[in-house]
C-alpha cells in the first residue's frame, strides 16, 4: 500500500468531521420543523444503496491482493456476503459467513 | 416529575441500544485495524473515529486514501456515504425539532443508523412522547454504542500492525460493506438502485481521480428515485 502523508490525513480528517457533522446538522439544526422538498428525500433515501455497492464493485471483480486478477475464493465470500445479508437481514451473520467462505476457500484452493 | 419520567426513557433508549454494541465493536476493531495498516497513527486514527462517528464513511476514506485518490474526492465520496445521516438528521427533525438549540447540535453528531433506527421504531409507537421524554430516549440509544465504538477502534489500533497478510484482511471491507447491503435492499427501487450503481462505477473504472465512484453514486440515486416514482404510478393505477 502506498504511504499516505501526514498533511493529507489531517485534511481528511478535519474535512470529514465537519462535512459530517454538517450534514447531520442541516435539517435538525437549520431546517427545524419546515417541510422538505419530496423530490430531495425521495433522492436521499438510496444514497447509501447506491454508493455502498458502486465503492465495492471494483474491489471485488479487480481486487488489489491478487494484483487485479479475478480471485475465486473473493468472488465467492463477497456472493455469500451479500446472499446471506439478503436472506436474514442480519449484518453479522454476512460478514461471518463471507468470512467463513474466504478462509475456507483461501484454505482449500491455498 | 419530568425528570424521572424522562430518565426512564434515557434507560430505554440504552436498552433498545445495547444489541448494537454487537455491530460497533467488531466495526470499530476492524477500523482501528485498517486506519492502522494504511499508516494512521494511533492519534489520527482516534481522532478520525471520535470526530466522524460514521464507520462506513471512515472505511471508504480509508480505502480511497489507499489508492492515491486526490483529497477533494476522498472528501466528496466519503461525505457522499454519509448523505443517509442527512436524511436520518431530516427524519427526526419533526421528533427533536422543538429541543433548545445546544441540545439539536449535541443530537447532531450522534445521527448515526442505530439511533436512527431506534428512535423511529419508537416515535411511531408511542407518538405522545414528550420532546425531553424522546431526547432523553435518543441519547440513551447511543449511550452503549458510543464509548464502545471507541474503545474497540483503540484496542483495533494497537492490534493492527501485527496482523499478518495472510488474513486477507484487505477483503474485510468488501465483505463488510456487503452485509450491511443486503439487509438494505428493502423494495424493488433499493435493489435497482444498487444495479446501476455496479454497473455504472464498473464501466467507469477509468475514470481519472476514483471520480467513478461519484458518478456511479449519483446514477444509483437517481436510477432508485426514479423507480420509486415509477411504482408509486403503477400502484396508483391498479
Amino acid at each position: 500500500m502506498n504511504q499516505i502523508d501526514d498533511t493529507t490525513i489531517w485534511i481528511i480528517i478535519v474535512g470529514m468531521a465537519f462535512g459530517s457533522f454538517g450534514l447531520r446538522f442541516v435539517f435538525l439544526g437549520f431546517v427545524g420543523d419546515r417541510p422538505m422538498p419530496a423530490w430531495l428525500l425521495r433522492h436521499l433515501r438510496y444514497t447509501a444503496v447506491a454508493i455502498l455497492p458502486a465503492l465495492i464493485a471494483p474491489l471485488v471483480v479487480w481486487p488489489a491482493a491478487t494484483n487485479g486478477e479475478a480471485d475465486i475464493p473473493r468472488m465467492s465470500a463477497a456472493a455469500v456476503a451479500l446472499v446471506v445479508g439478503l436472506i436474514t437481514k442480519n449484518v453479522l451473520a454476512a460478514i461471518g459467513s463471507g468470512a467463513i467462505t474466504l478462509y475456507g476457500l483461501l484454505y482449500l484452493l491455498g | 416529575m419530568a425528570f424521572t419520567t424522562s430518565n426512564s426513557y434515557y434507560w430505554k433508549g440504552f436498552r433498545d441500544g445495547s444489541p448494537f454494541v454487537f455491530v460497533a465493536i467488531p466495526f470499530g476493531t476492524l477500523f482501528g485495524v485498517l486506519a492502522t495498516e494504511a499508516g494512521l497513527d494511533i492519534y489520527q486514527t482516534m481522532t478520525f473515529t471520535a470526530t466522524v462517528f460514521a464507520g462506513a464513511a471512515q472505511f471508504a476514506a480509508l480505502q480511497l486514501l489507499q489508492e492515491n485518490t486526490p483529497t477533494m474526492i476522498v472528501l466528496a465520496s466519503a461525505l457522499a456515504v454519509n448523505l443517509r445521516m442527512a436524511m436520518y438528521s431530516a427524519a427526526i427533525t419533526p421528533h427533536l425539532g422543538a429541543a433548545p438549540m445546544w441540545q439539536r447540535a449535541f443530537a447532531a453528531y450522534f445521527v448515526v443508523d442505530q439511533s436512527y433506527a431506534c428512535c423511529t421504531v419508537r416515535f411511531e409507537q408511542e407518538p405522545d412522547l414528550t420532546i425531553q421524554q424522546k431526547m432523553a430516549y435518543f441519547f440513551g440509544t447511543v449511550s452503549p454504542i458510543a464509548p464502545l465504538w471507541y474503545i474497540a477502534t483503540y484496542m483495533g489500533a494497537v492490534v493492527g500492525t501485527q496482523i499478518p497478510d495472510s488474513w486477507a484482511l484487505d477483503f474485510a471491507l468488501p465483505i463488510t460493506f456487503l452485509s450491511m447491503v443486503g439487509p438494505m435492499m428493502r423494495t424493488a427501487p433499493h435493489v435497482i438502485a444498487a444495479l446501476v450503481a455496479i454497473i455504472v462505477s464498473l464501466l467507469t473504472t477509468t475514470v481519472p481521480f476514483n471520480l467513478g465512484l461519484l458518478i456511479a453514486g449519483c446514477a444509483g440515486m437517481m436510477a432508485g428515485a426514479q423507480a420509486e416514482l415509477l411504482f408509486e404510478r403503477k400502484g396508483a393505477k391498479t
